[in-house]
């Protein structure tokens, strides 16, 4: 693999791959020592053009816990609204020595123009672009779900018979996308929950099933609940009314939670607005998985830094 | 050498003739001598079509003199067969007054390339509040006719209709730039399926079809002439259509990129293909070449849009709108419409020639080649096909969408009140033509 | 040239047998016995051994397998592979007598990878090495202590072991 970019270019076969490289990761951390010394002498940058501590941390735990060498470059802020700023980045931290970029930014297509523009050889991973795909974070809800549902049994398995309903903020969120893809090739039925003003162009072509309303979603006894994080300045450009409104119609209450059976999972990709879309009975239960998904997180992307940058260029390119 | 003698070229691609030109015109067709103090050019397998003429051209000075000058833009032109283009009055500062747009129009004079028709803005600052000074422009020695907030929509119903009705004072013409900004805030491509997997947020067809439909009903209210720039969708096209068979005054103009290429180009995010208005779908396109073959749509217009190498080499969200046009017009339209059959080339003289000048009320320019016409000839090689590259492009910009597209016909030379600007495929050197122009 | 069978399957019962023998008799004192095969040969290999010890002590040893895969040292000059797993038998490998088992001994790097590996688990009393071939070739100054057939190779030859399990024959060959 020379990059990962989107979910929607991996097949059964490498997604599943990667999940059980995640185990093999996973064992480590019980290990007495936790670090590997895979990508000794390995440089990789963190290049983080919109601020996400957490997946900052989370990448950065994973490429250290591999031995690599690691840059952090937070170039938020107004030197990123300059046009040439992206490729004079990108072309700089080559020029250090760079094996792999991960890269996070605002503009959806930051991380496939990195991969294919000619500006650099580096291998590129998508820590999130825009509104379009954040990758890693699907991998890890799958990983979680696997592991869940499965134990230690997970290795070699997909997601066939599981049924994951995502509720929220489906246009303008990268994780829903990358889920969506990642979730339906490794054979989950996947269903999205969102008023009309949340929903893309074009879901009707998705492999998904749509409902406006969360109670017949809910019906169908998921396996999974996933809660999307609503930013709060989108009730101000009318694509709901009030946080209120939201909360009543599409929010996991307390009273829908209670409501769900005993082995659903709530997944949330964080950071939660309690009372919004989520309520704390939701969030604080054994069926929360929140903070698993992060745990999880740092065995998904060591996986992929080492699937992407542990082998030989010429092999992998 | 005081005269030029074009041998053999086929006018129109119909009868074969000679054409004398001297003193700026068309001074005797037919079968002709060459006489001593000529410059012979042989037009043997060539078209020859009256000098084209584009009512659509962003040529950036003054103040975007990074992409594109009067000089330099001008060169494109000739070099894609224009002897005439309209300046956009998107510049810095913005063309809303007589000493911006006489400014223009000298330029365009003194380097000779093309004539330059300055478009006034509609409104002062392209701001859409306050008429700028229609009447002065008009009065100018640029002889302003063609007014235009483009790369905004004049979007206030009521300051539309004030300068729809002011302009027709003039017999002037607004040519708008049909975008709803409410519904295209933050827009970046065609709103459809594709948005929705990229991730890139949409500029729906309705965005364009709701102002050109009020627009037209404006226009029937008022009775003053519109143009409708760059139309993108097939609604539009209805919609224009519905508007003709009531007799409205309205024109409209497609741009030879939107006749070619479609929103799937926006999957790899290379930003030389985010334009204003947005590439669309297939039905769309076919819509736009039908509307052009039956005269819904009058015009082709290139909205040749110049940019620096830093303005596209970004993120598409943080790219600019725009590509370049002017060059590879004629060699679009040529595979777009004539190799498909839905245009013979005297209708694309029409589209390209008479029919903008007409709209734009420029004088001597779209006229038949014929004896006392003056001499704007754009020569045509149809039967040359090339992979179009950057190295193809004369202006100071390199955002072409066409690297690595095949597409038919060549300028083979280009004439302008006498004067070749381009000979031999290749533009006539800068001092030469300011001389003699 | 074809290959030439240097070891048929009773020769490696045997060889395997022997090997078991002589670590239950270098074992001193009460040492538990941890039996870490590299994959995928090695961790079979491993599991044979400890069956035939089990037979003779039952209860002093385990087997698991030890990969190696994120600790070699030719990582950057291969395609990348997918990790085995380790299995670590219960007990851990804490003050335990580690035998590292796998089918060919030849550069001695694979071992070294294991080694790293082994120390990132934890700290055992002793480390053996056990190989059913020891074919020569040393790159590194290591050395087996139980070897169940030594096969002196050119560096141009190949030596292939074959095990039911894994490739349905049971044979090492040598070819050319
Ligand atoms: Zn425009």
């Amino acid at each position: 693999m020379k990059h990962l970019l989107s979910t929607r270019d991996l097949d059964r076969e490498t997604a599943v791959g990667i999940l059980d490289i995640a185990e093999d990761m996973a064992l480590t951390a019980d290990r007495e020592v936790r670090k590997l010394p895979t990508l000794r002498g390995r440089t990789v940058v963190n290049l983080f053009f919109e601020d996400s501590t957490r997946t900052r941390l989370s990448f950065e735990s994973a490429a250290k816990r591999l031995s690599a060498d690691v840059i952090t470059f937070s170039a938020k802020g107004s030197s990123v609204s300059k046009g040439e700023s992206l490729k004079d980045t990108a072309q700089t931290l080559q020029a250090m020595g760079a094996d792999a970029i991960v890269v996070r930014h605002h503009g959806s297509g930051a991380a496939h123009q990195l991969a294919h523009a000619g500006w650099i050889d580096a291998h590129v991973l998508n820590a999130g672009d825009g509104t379009h795909e954040h990758p890693t974070q699907a991998l890890l809800d799958a990983f979680t779900m696997r592991q869940r549902r499965y134990g230690a049994d997970s290795r070699g398995r997909d997601l066939s018979g599981m049924r994951v309903v995502i509720v929220g903020d489906i246009v303008h969120s990268r994780v829903a996308r990358s889920n969506v893809w990642l979730l339906t090739t490794l054979g989950a039925e996947v269903h999205l929950v969102a008023p009309r003003t949340l929903l893309p162009a074009g879901v009707e072509t998705w492999p998904v099933t749509v409902h406006e309303h969360l109670e017949p979603a809910l019906a169908l006894r998921p396996d999974v609940v996933m809660m999307l994080r609503i930013q709060q300045e989108r009730m101000h450009a009318a694509f709901f009314p009030s946080g209120r409104e939201y909360a009543r119609e599409w929010g996991l209450t307390a009273e829908r939670f209670a409501a769900l059976g005993p082995d659903t999972m709530v997944m949330h990709p964080g950071p939660m607005n309690r009372g919004l879309e989520i309520s704390s009975a939701a969030a604080d239960s054994s069926a929360s998985t929140v903070l698993a998904q992060v745990t999880n997180g740092v065995f998904i992307r060591m996986a992929v830094l080492y699937l992407l940058v542990a082998g030989s260029q010429e092999a992998s390119a | 050498m005081t005269g030029t003698l074009i041998r053999g070229a086929s006018l129109l691609g119909e009868t074969r003739e000679d054409i004398r030109i001297r003193g700026g015109r068309i001074a005797a067709t037919g079968r002709l001598t060459p006489e001593l103090d000529e410059r012979v050019i042989d037009a043997d397998g060539l078209l020859a079509l009256p000098g084209l003429v584009d009512l659509h051209t962003h040529l950036r000075e003054p103040g975007g003199e990074a992409s594109e000058t009067v000089l330099t833009g001008t060169r494109a032109a000739a070099a894609g067969g224009y002897t005439a283009v309209f300046a956009m009055a998107n510049t810095s500062p913005v063309a809303d007054t007589a000493g911006v747009v006489e400014q223009v129009h000298a330029l365009g004079a003194q380097h000779g390339y093309a004539t330059v028709r300055p478009i006034g803005a509609v409104t002062v600052g392209l701001e859409g509040e306050r008429l700028s000074e229609i009447g002065a422009m008009a009065r100018s020695r640029a002889q302003v006719r063609v007014f235009s907030d483009d790369g905004k929509c004049v979007h206030d119903a009521l300051l539309m209709r004030r300068a729809l009705e002011y302009v027709a004072t003039f017999d002037g013409v607004i040519a708008q730039h049909a975008q709803e900004p409410r519904l295209t805030e933050g827009a970046q491509m065609n709103e459809g399926a594709l948005s929705g997997e990229l991730g890139l947020a949409g500029w729906p067809a309705v965005a364009e079809e709701s102002i050109v439909a009020r627009d037209v009903l404006l226009a029937q209210h008022t009775g003053a002439r519109l143009h409708v720039c760059h139309v993108s969708t097939a609604g539009s096209v209805d919609v224009i259509r519905w508007a003709k068979a009531r007799g409205i005054a309205v024109t409209a103009e497609v741009t030879p990129h939107h006749l070619l290429l479609t929103e799937e180009l926006a999957r790899g995010y290379d930003a030389r293909f985010k334009v204003n208005p947005p590439l669309r779908r297939d039905d769309d396109v076919r819509a736009l070449r039908e509307a052009l073959a039956d005269g819904t749509i009058d015009i082709v217009a290139t909205d040749h849009a110049p940019h620096p190498a830093e303005a596209k080499e970004c993120t598409w969200a943080e790219a600019a709108f725009g590509m370049v046009g002017l060059e590879s017009a004629l060699p679009v339209l040529q595979t777009t419409m004539i190799e498909t059959g839905m245009l013979g080339w005297a209708d694309l003289a029409r589209v390209m020639s008479s029919a903008p000048a007409e709209i734009g009320r420029l004088d001597g320019y779209g006229d038949p080649l014929t004896e006392g016409a003056p001499a704007h000839v754009t020569l045509v090689d149809p039967a040359a096909r090339r992979t179009w590259s950057t190295g193809d492009l004369r202006g100071r910009s390199r955002n072409t969408p066409y690297t690595g597209v095949e597409l038919a016909g060549a300028i083979v030379a280009t004439v302008h009140g006498g004067v070749a600007t381009v000979l031999d495929g290749t533009l006539v050197d800068a001092e030469e033509v300011a001389r003699r122009g | 040239m074809s290959a030439r069978t240097v070891l048929h399957d009773a020769d490696i019962a045997r060889a395997l047998r022997r090997i078991a023998h002589e670590i239950l008799e270098s074992r001193r004192g009460d040492g538990r016995l941890v039996l870490l095969g590299i994959p995928t040969r090695g961790t079979v290999l491993a599991e044979r051994i400890q069956a035939v010890i089990d037979d003779i002590e039952p209860g002093v040893s385990s087997a698991g397998s030890l990969d190696i895969t994120l600790y070699r040292d030719d990582l950057a000059r291969t395609p990348t592979r997918a990790p085995q797993p380790t299995r670590i038998p219960a007990g851990g490998i804490d003050d335990a007598i580690v035998v590292l088992v796998d089918d060919v001994l030849y550069s001695g790097r694979t071992v070294r990878a294991a080694l790293d590996a082994l120390a990132d688990h934890g700290r055992p009393r002793a480390v053996r090495l056990a190989v059913l071939v020891d074919r020569g070739h040393r790159e590194l100054p290591i050395r087996a202590d139980f070897v169940g057939k030594n096969l002196p190779s050119a560096t141009s030859e190949r030596v292939s072991v074959r095990l039911a399990d894994v490739d349905g024959v049971e044979e090492v060959t040598i070819e050319p």
